[in-house]
C-alpha cells in the first residue's frame, strides 16, 4: 500500500503549489510588478507582502477547519462565529474610556476568546455527545449566529478608534505584518501539537473510523470535541483580524463565506472530506492560492462578485484533477463492494456512531 | 424506518414514526397561528396567510426542489445564487428587446441545464455534492455580476401584468398569479415523488445507495435527475422572484439557500435522506413565513430575531428527529 500511497503523497501536494506558481508566473506576465516588494518607513510593502497579510484570516480558519475536516466533520459556523467574536471585541472596545488602553483591548479579546470557545463548544457537544450529523449541527451556529451577531452590535455597524486592536489587522513586526506572524504562529502550533505528538495521528484514526478509535482506547466523543473547539477558537481570531483591518464591527458581512473558502482551502491542501487524513501545510498553499485569486481578480479591474466565477473555475478544476486519482485509487467495480466505495465511506462510518 | 406497527397501544400511538415529525411541524405551525391570533386582532385576516404565500412562493418552489435532493442524501447549495441568475438573465434579456415567451423559456432552460451538469459532475466524479454545488453558487454569482453589477428594471408587459394581476378582491382577499404557479409546483412535485417510479427510486436512494444499486434501480439517471429538477425549481423560483421584483439585481436571494435547507428539515425531511415529504416543506416554509409574520406585527423586535427563532427551532427539529429515533446514518 505504502508504495500505492506515495505518489498520491507527492500528487496532492505538488498540485497546489503547481497551481500557485502558475497563477503567480501569470500575474508577473501580466503586471510585472507584481513580484517587487519596497522598503518604506521600515515596513516591507508590496503585492506578495499584501497576499500574505491578507491570507492570514483564512490561514487561520483553514487550519480549524482541517482539523475538523480530519475527524470526518465539518464546521460551517466558522463565518458567523468570526462575526460574533469581531462584534463582542469592538463593543467592548467602543465602550471603554479609554480606546488605546492595552488592558481594555486584551479583556475585550478574551471576552470574544470565550465566547467563541462556549460556541465551539456547543458545536462540538452537538456532534459528539447527540451525535447530530456535522453539516446540521453547525448550519444551526451558522444561521442563528449572525442574528446573534447583530444581537450584540444592535444592527449597527460599531467603529472603534483603537489602537493596540488595529495593530492585529495592520500592525508591523520585523518589518513583516503582524497577521503574517499570528497565522504563522498558530500554525506551527497546531503543527506541532498534531504532527510532534499522538495528537494527529488520533485524530486521524477518528476520521477514520470513529468507533474503531473508541474500541482501540482513544476518547472519540472528546477528540470530536476537541476540535470543534479548536476551530471556533482559530475562527474568533480570524475574526479579530478582519474587524481590526476596518477598525469596525459589522455583523451582517464580517466573515460573510468564510467558510466556503475555508472548506475550499482545505480540499484545494488535499484534505479528503470524508476524514482520516490531513495535511496542514496543503491547507496553508490552498488559502494562498485563494487569496491570490482573489488579489489578481481586484488587480485586473474586476468586481470581486465576478471573483467568484473564477473561484468556481478553480473549484471544479481542483476537484477534477483529484477526482481521477480518487477513481483510479478506488476504481469503478468499487462502487458495489462496500468499503472502498468512495460514496459510502462517510455513510458508513456514521452509521456506527449513530 | 419499520412501524411500530406491533406495539400495542393506543391508535393514536400506532402512526407511522416517519409521519411524526410533519405532525409535529403543523402543531407547531398551527400553535403559532394561534398565539398570532390571540395576540393580534388582523392576524386572523386570511390575507395574513395569502400574503405568506405571496412573499414566499419563491422560496416554496425552491424548498420544493431542495427536497427531491436532500431525500436523496445530497444537498444543493447553489440555488440561492440559480434564483438570483435567473430573474437576472430574464431582466438582461427583456431589456435587449427579446419577446417574453422565448425569454421565459431560456430562463427556464439555464437552471436545469447547470443541475444537469453538477449532478453528472457528482455522480460520475464522485466529487462530493457540498463541493459541486458550491462551485455552482459561485459560478451563478459570478455570472449575475458578470451580466450586470446594478439591478436591472423589467418593464414588460407581460411581466408587469403577473406582477400586478390580483385573483380575488383587489381591495380585499387576493393572491397574485405566482401563488397558482406555486400551488402547482408543489402538487406535481408531491405527485411524482409520492406515486411515480422517479419518486419511489429517490426515496431508495436515499435510505441506501448501495442497496438501491443492487436492486437494479438506475442510481444514475436517478441522482443527476434530482440536481435537474433542484435546478428546474429554482429557475421558477428565479421567475417568481422577478415576477415579484420586477427587476433583476445580482445580490438578491444571498444567503436564500440557508433558509431552503431551514424549512426542508423543518418540514420533518431528514438531512440524510429517505424520509420526508413535500407536504412537510410546505409546513417548513409556513412556520418561517408565520415567524416572520409574527415578528413584524409585533413591532418592537428587530429583524435580527428571525435568524435566532430559526436557529432555534431548527435545534429543536434535529434533537427531536433525534429522540423519536429517526437515524441519523
Amino acid at each position: 500500500m505504502s508504495e500505492r500511497l506515495k505518489p498520491i503523497l507527492s500528487h496532492r501536494l505538488f498540485w497546489p503549489l503547481a497551481v500557485l506558481a502558475v497563477m503567480v508566473v501569470a500575474n508577473t506576465i501580466y503586471r510585472p510588478g507584481f513580484l517587487a516588494v519596497e522598503v518604506n518607513n521600515g515596513h516591507l510593502y508590496g503585492t506578495p507582502i499584501d497576499i500574505l497579510r491578507l491570507s492570514a484570516p483564512l490561514i487561520l480558519v483553514g487550519l480549524g477547519m482541517t482539523l475538523v475536516i480530519a475527524t470526518g466533520g465539518i464546521d460551517l459556523s466558522v463565518g458567523s462565529i468570526c462575526a460574533i467574536s469581531g462584534a463582542i471585541a469592538c463593543l467592548h472596545i467602543s465602550e471603554a474610556s479609554d480606546q488605546n488602553s492595552l488592558v481594555t483591548v486584551f479583556t475585550a479579546l478574551a471576552m470574544a476568546l470565550g465566547a467563541a470557545l462556549v460556541l465551539g463548544a456547543w458545536n462540538g457537544v452537538l456532534v459528539s455527545v447527540i451525535g447530530i450529523q456535522p453539516i446540521i449541527a453547525t448550519l444551526i451556529l451558522m444561521v442563528a449566529g449572525r442574528g446573534l451577531a447583530q444581537l450584540v452590535t444592535e444592527g449597527q455597524i460599531i467603529t472603534i478608534n483603537s489602537g493596540p486592536y488595529r495593530a492585529i489587522g495592520l500592525g508591523h513586526f520585523l518589518t513583516l505584518p503582524l497577521a503574517i506572524f499570528i497565522a504563522l504562529g498558530a500554525a506551527l502550533l497546531v503543527a506541532a501539537l498534531t504532527r510532534r505528538t499522538a495528537l494527529g495521528m488520533i485524530i486521524e484514526s477518528v476520521g477514520g473510523n470513529r468507533e474503531a478509535s473508541r474500541l482501540a482506547g482513544i476518547r472519540s466523543s472528546r477528540m470530536v470535541f476537541l476540535v470543534y473547539v479548536v476551530s471556533a477558537a482559530c475562527a474568533a481570531v480570524a475574526g479579530f483580524m478582519m474587524t481590526a483591518n476596518v477598525s469596525s464591527a459589522d455583523g451582517n458581512n464580517a466573515g460573510l463565506w468564510v467558510e466556503l473558502d475555508a472548506i475550499l482551502a482545505v480540499v484545494i491542501g488535499g484534505t479528503s472530506l470524508a476524514g482520516g487524513r490531513f495535511y496542514l501545510s496543503g491547507t496553508i498553499v490552498g488559502a494562498l492560492i485563494i487569496q491570490t485569486l482573489t488579489t489578481t481578480v481586484y488587480a485586473m479591474n474586476i468586481s470581486p462578485q465576478t471573483a467568484l466565477l473564477f473561484k468556481a473555475v478553480v473549484v471544479i478544476a481542483v476537484c477534477l484533477i483529484q477526482a481521477p486519482a480518487f477513481r483510479a485509487k478506488f476504481g469503478r467495480r468499487g462502487r458495489g463492494t462496500p468499503p472502498p466505495a468512495a460514496p459510502a465511506q462517510p455513510r458508513q462510518k456514521e452509521e456506527v456512531t449513530a | 424506518m419499520t412501524t411500530s406497527s406491533l406495539t400495542t397501544g393506543p391508535s393514536w400511538a400506532r402512526l407511522p414514526r416517519r409521519h411524526v415529525p410533519v405532525l409535529v411541524t403543523l402543531a407547531l405551525l398551527l400553535v403559532m397561528y394561534s398565539i398570532g391570533v390571540s395576540q393580534y386582532r388582523a392576524f386572523s385576516n386570511v390575507q395574513v396567510i395569502f400574503n405568506i404565500f405571496i412573499d414566499y412562493g419563491f422560496l416554496l418552489v425552491v424548498a420544493v426542489g431542495m427536497t427531491f435532493v436532500i431525500l436523496t442524501g445530497g444537498i444543493d447549495l447553489s440555488v440561492g445564487s440559480v434564483v438570483a441568475m435567473t430573474a437576472m438573465v430574464s431582466a438582461w434579456l427583456l431589456q435587449s428587446g427579446l419577446p417574453a415567451l422565448l425569454v421565459l423559456v431560456i430562463a427556464l432552460l439555464i437552471g436545469p441545464a447547470l443541475g444537469f451538469l453538477m449532478g453528472c459532475a457528482i455522480h460520475f466524479f464522485d466529487i462530493q455534492p457540498f463541493i459541486v454545488t458550491l462551485a455552482g453558487m459561485f459560478f451563478a454569482r459570478g455570472m449575475c455580476t458578470f451580466i450586470s453589477s446594478s439591478s436591472i428594471p423589467i418593464t414588460d408587459g407581460f411581466w408587469t401584468t403577473m406582477a400586478q394581476h390580483r385573483i380575488g378582491d383587489p381591495r380585499g382577499n387576493f393572491v397574485s398569479i405566482g401563488v397558482l404557479i406555486t400551488l402547482a409546483v408543489v402538487l406535481v412535485a408531491a405527485y411524482v415523488l409520492a406515486y411515480t417510479r422517479l419518486g419511489r427510486n429517490v426515496y431508495a436512494i436515499g435510505g441506501n445507495p448501495q442497496s438501491a444499486l443492487l436492486m437494479g434501480l438506475p442510481v444514475a439517471r436517478t441522482r443527476i435527475a434530482v440536481y435537474t429538477i433542484s435546478g428546474l425549481c429554482s429557475a421558477i423560483g428565479g421567475i417568481l422572484l422577478s415576477f415579484y421584483t420586477l427587476s433583476g439585481a445580482p445580490l438578491i436571494a444571498v444567503g436564500m439557500e440557508l433558509d431552503v435547507i431551514a424549512a426542508v428539515v423543518i418540514g420533518g425531511t431528514v438531512l440524510t435522506g429517505g424520509s420526508g415529504y413535500v407536504f412537510g416543506t410546505v409546513l417548513g416554509v409556513l412556520v418561517l413565513g408565520v415567524i416572520q409574520a409574527l415578528i413584524t406585527f409585533d413591532g418592537s423586535l428587530n429583524s435580527w430575531w428571525t435568524k435566532i427563532v430559526i436557529g432555534g427551532l431548527l435545534f429543536a427539529f434535529i434533537l427531536f428527529q433525534r429522540l423519536i429515533g429517526i437515524r441519523y446514518k
